[in-house]
């Protein structure tokens, strides 16, 4: 099957609303957020050629062609990195798209996002990976990161040809969905992905665990009746793959961590000098399984929402530096497999649009992060840990660009969502802190209206 | 007595829901109601002297026993109580209906009440169905036989009807629940109102189908059925529920029933009072052996004409109070 992606053609007009790559836009005046070189005050920041050309231009050298772009009462920080974004495509394209997924992203603030490849069928060869990149291009919203399988068919039997696949454009390799089950295979994917300074993100969670299970397994589940899943179904998988980590000296990321006992597994290990990086999603410490009693298949997701004390390990852990991301796990579904009854119901919720607000009010607004921490978690190291080169506003970095509005309140609904799916079990909050714009390689590709 | 409506009198004040879901956000006064309401059922129309075993309390109502899980006895059961009051009672069998072809649940009710129903009377494997029924069915009753291993409150306000005739009292009664008290909704229902009614609920079986989490609710645990012989008033025997059980919880029938079987070496070791009821269908020789079942101590059959009461007590409040919505 040959793909034709039209490229997308630029005249030479002198039309100034036009986005030329070759036009230098100025973000006037916003308070800029720069983990990345210990930045936080307000300035001028200046793109040309798609490049962060400087950080901080006087007012009066402020070139008279630029476009500008006033971001006074805002702040400026590098685009957002969310390193774990279902895109569904191939197979499940009536839940997301490619396309769709990374517009989404960019209204939830992300210029950069990093896809698993648990589709259907999964990325495990050249071709696919190349489909995607393709897919994303096509679209032309924000950065779309690919990765690929660990083991062929994401079977857990044999390893993917993770060097081609690398080569080709996987920025890290996944099983996303299910462990690698036999420690043998997970010891030799770990020892494998060393020679290519390429990072593992593994999906802790014991499947004989975690067998049947609807819900974390505690005093709710026990109320409700339904299954649960263990936090010993992630702890042991979290504890078992450090140690293979640090026995062959590999770098592991730990996804969507929930348990407490994973999240002290992890900082022991760091303390001992493995290299484990973890990230957190947002409604691992926004939501419990108390919200289960509802029974709203928009609670399900896997790991699940586990209870207060879990939620608790979580926040400790972001502050303490034991968890080093923020990630979504955008997990879209269309709403007639979603809305079913609990037990059949898949897991999963999209995130990519209420991360920020979230992020922001439980962890800012609240005092446990500065926002140079919150950028931290949500752009130079989800970058860092996938080695691209982002979530920096350093001069001859690529221009992109997150612009936020921390105070303006709005109501998360139906209507505002850009994704897709609509299962998401915060319709209807009320949230505080957006993303006003976002600017891809100097591009404007976002801007709240 | 020939009864009708207007001397039969109306649901009694404190009874506000349209919907019966479950027994854990029941106050001990809606509980009370719905008891007060069954013993009179039983007593003054199943039991009436003159034989004359209806009351037209739903006369022109529709009810649908939508089943989504085998069972018969409580279909029947629900069946026969609607039509004792007077309603139009038809059965929605799930196994052979569109259901099999991929419809959601919400959609086969939908389209059910589409015909004119005025309860939904559910059945299902999943928990919290009846509750996505009632936020989904406008203007129906929905009352709740029975989903997944969540509840199960008609099964649990019968079982408390036959221990308050037997006993005169909940308030005070230890009440052991024995046997498979994971997947059974019959426990959770039992153990909601229970504690409400100001008696003392014990969960016992093998601690790989009793959650400590029991403990967290101020529920006693207990492995051992012999310890806790002497000192119970009350003994429910659950079924084993293979047909839920994602793992072989014990290693054999066998062993279960030595160590959980009530039979008459362990009834001697009882209370003389000692009340054994048991939610049916029973397996003798499992849980609970032949001579037990039909023994004196047993009011398993006494369980099922209450039921019949129960259930009119619940339609009749529930449709009382959505007629008028």
């Amino acid at each position: 099957m040959i793909f034709a992606i039209k490229p997308v053609l630029y005249d030479n007009s002198s039309n100034r609303n036009f986005k030329r790559l070759d036009m230098s836009t100025i973000i006037k005046n916003g308070r800029v957020v720069d983990p990345s070189q210990q930045l936080d005050k307000t300035a001028n920041l200046l793109l040309v050629d798609g490049k962060i050309a400087a950080v901080d231009v006087p007012d009066n050298a402020v070139p008279s062609d630029a476009n500008i772009f006033d971001a006074s009462g805002k702040i400026v920080v590098p685009g957002l990195v969310d390193m774990h974004v279902h895109l569904r495509e191939p197979g499940g394209e009536d839940a997301e798209t490619v396309a769709t997924g990374a517009k989404a992203a960019l209204s939830g603030g992300f210029a950069s996002i990093a896809c698993p490849p648990n589709t259907v069928p999964p990325i495990d060869t050249r071709a696919q990976v190349a489909l995607i990149r393709e897919l994303a291009s096509a679209a032309r919203q924000c950065n779309v990161f690919p990765m690929c399988c660990i083991s062929k068919g994401r079977k857990g039997e044999e390893l993917a040809e993770l060097g081609v696949l690398f080569e080709s454009g996987a920025v890290a390799c996944s099983d996303d969905g299910s462990s690698v089950e036999d420690a043998e295979l997970m010891r030799r994917a770990l020892e494998y992905c060393k020679m290519f300074d390429k990072p593992i993100l593994c999906h802790e969670e014991s499947a004989p665990l975690a067998k049947g299970g609807v819900m974390h397994e505690g005093a709710v589940s026990n109320l409700l009746g339904l299954r649960g899943i263990p936090a010993e179904a992630e702890d042991i998988m979290v504890a078992r793959d450090i140690a293979l980590a640090e026995s062959v000296g590999a770098a592991m990321h730990v996804m969507h961590v929930s348990s407490a006992g994973a999240v002290d597994a992890i900082r022991r290990a760091k303390a001992r000098g493995v290299r484990v990086t973890a990230e957190v999603a947002p409604h691992h410490f926004t939501l419990t399984d108390e919200n289960l009693r509802s029974f709203d298949p928009n609670f399900k997701m896997n790991p699940p929402l586990r209870s207060q004390k879990h939620l608790d390990a979580c926040l400790r852990g972001l502050v303490d530096g034991t968890i080093d991301a923020i990630a979504t796990d955008h997990a879209p579904h269309a709403e007639e497999r979603k809305r079913r009854e609990i037990d059949v119901a898949p897991f999963g919720i999209i995130g990519l649009e209420s991360a920020l607000p979230l992020a922001i009010e439980t962890l800012v607004d609240s005092g446990l992060l500065s926002w140079s921490q919150l950028v931290e978690k949500m752009s130079l190291n989800p970058a860092k840990i996938l080695r691209v080169n982002k979530g920096t506003l350093k001069p001859g970095a690529d221009a992109d660009v997150t612009i936020i509005d921390p105070n303006l309140e709005w109501i998360f609904d139906v209507d505002q969502i850009r994704s897709k799916s609509k299962n998401s079990p915060y319709l209807g909050r009320k949230m505080k802190g957006r993303a006003a714009a976002v600017f891809v390689a100097g591009e404007l590709r976002y801007q709240l209206q | 007595m020939f009864w009708t409506p207007e001397n039969w009198g109306s649901v009694p004040e404190g009874w506000n829901r349209s919907h019966l879901l479950g027994l854990e956000d029941l106050s001990a006064k809606e509980i009370l109601i719905l008891l007060d309401l069954a013993d009179r059922f039983r007593r003054e129309v199943l039991e009436n002297p003159d034989n004359r075993r209806k009351i037209p309390l739903l006369a022109g109502k529709a009810i649908v026993n939508l089943f989504f899980e085998n069972s018969t006895r409580t279909r029947t059961s629900f069946g026969l109580a609607g039509r004792r009051l007077g309603a139009d009672v038809v059965d929605f069998a799930a196994a052979t209906s569109s259901v099999a072809k991929g419809e959601t649940v919400v959609d086969t009710a939908k389209n059910i009440c589409a015909m004119g129903m005025d309860a939904v009377v559910v059945r299902h494997s999943c928990p919290g169905v009846p509750l996505t029924l009632a936020q989904n069915l406008k203007g129906c009753a929905v009352v709740n036989a029975g989903d997944g291993a969540h509840e199960h409150p008609t099964q649990g306000l019968l079982d408390i009807l036959t221990i308050r005739r037997r006993f005169g009292r909940v308030e005070g009664l230890t009440v052991a629940v024995v046997g498979d008290i994971e997947h059974s909704r019959v426990a959770r229902s039992n153990i909601f109102a229970l504690q409400k009614l100001g008696a003392t609920p014990i969960v016992c079986g093998p601690s790989t189908l009793v959650s400590e989490h029991w403990r967290d609710l101020g529920v006693e645990v207990c492995y051992s059925l012999d310890e806790l012989l002497p000192r119970v008033d009350v003994f429910n025997l659950l079924r084993i529920q293979f047909e839920r059980q994602v793992v072989r919880p014990f290693p054999s029938i066998a062993e279960y029933a030595h160590l959980y079987a009530m039979n008459s070496e362990r009834l001697v070791h009882c209370k003389n009072d000692a009340l054994i009821i048991a939610p049916g269908p029973i397996n003798r020789g499992v849980e609970i052996t032949p001579e037990v079942a039909d023994g004196d101590r047993s009011a398993i059959l006494d369980q099922v004409t209450n039921g019949v009461a129960v259930r009119m007590a619940v339609l009749w409040a529930t449709l009382s109070v959505a007629a008028k919505r």
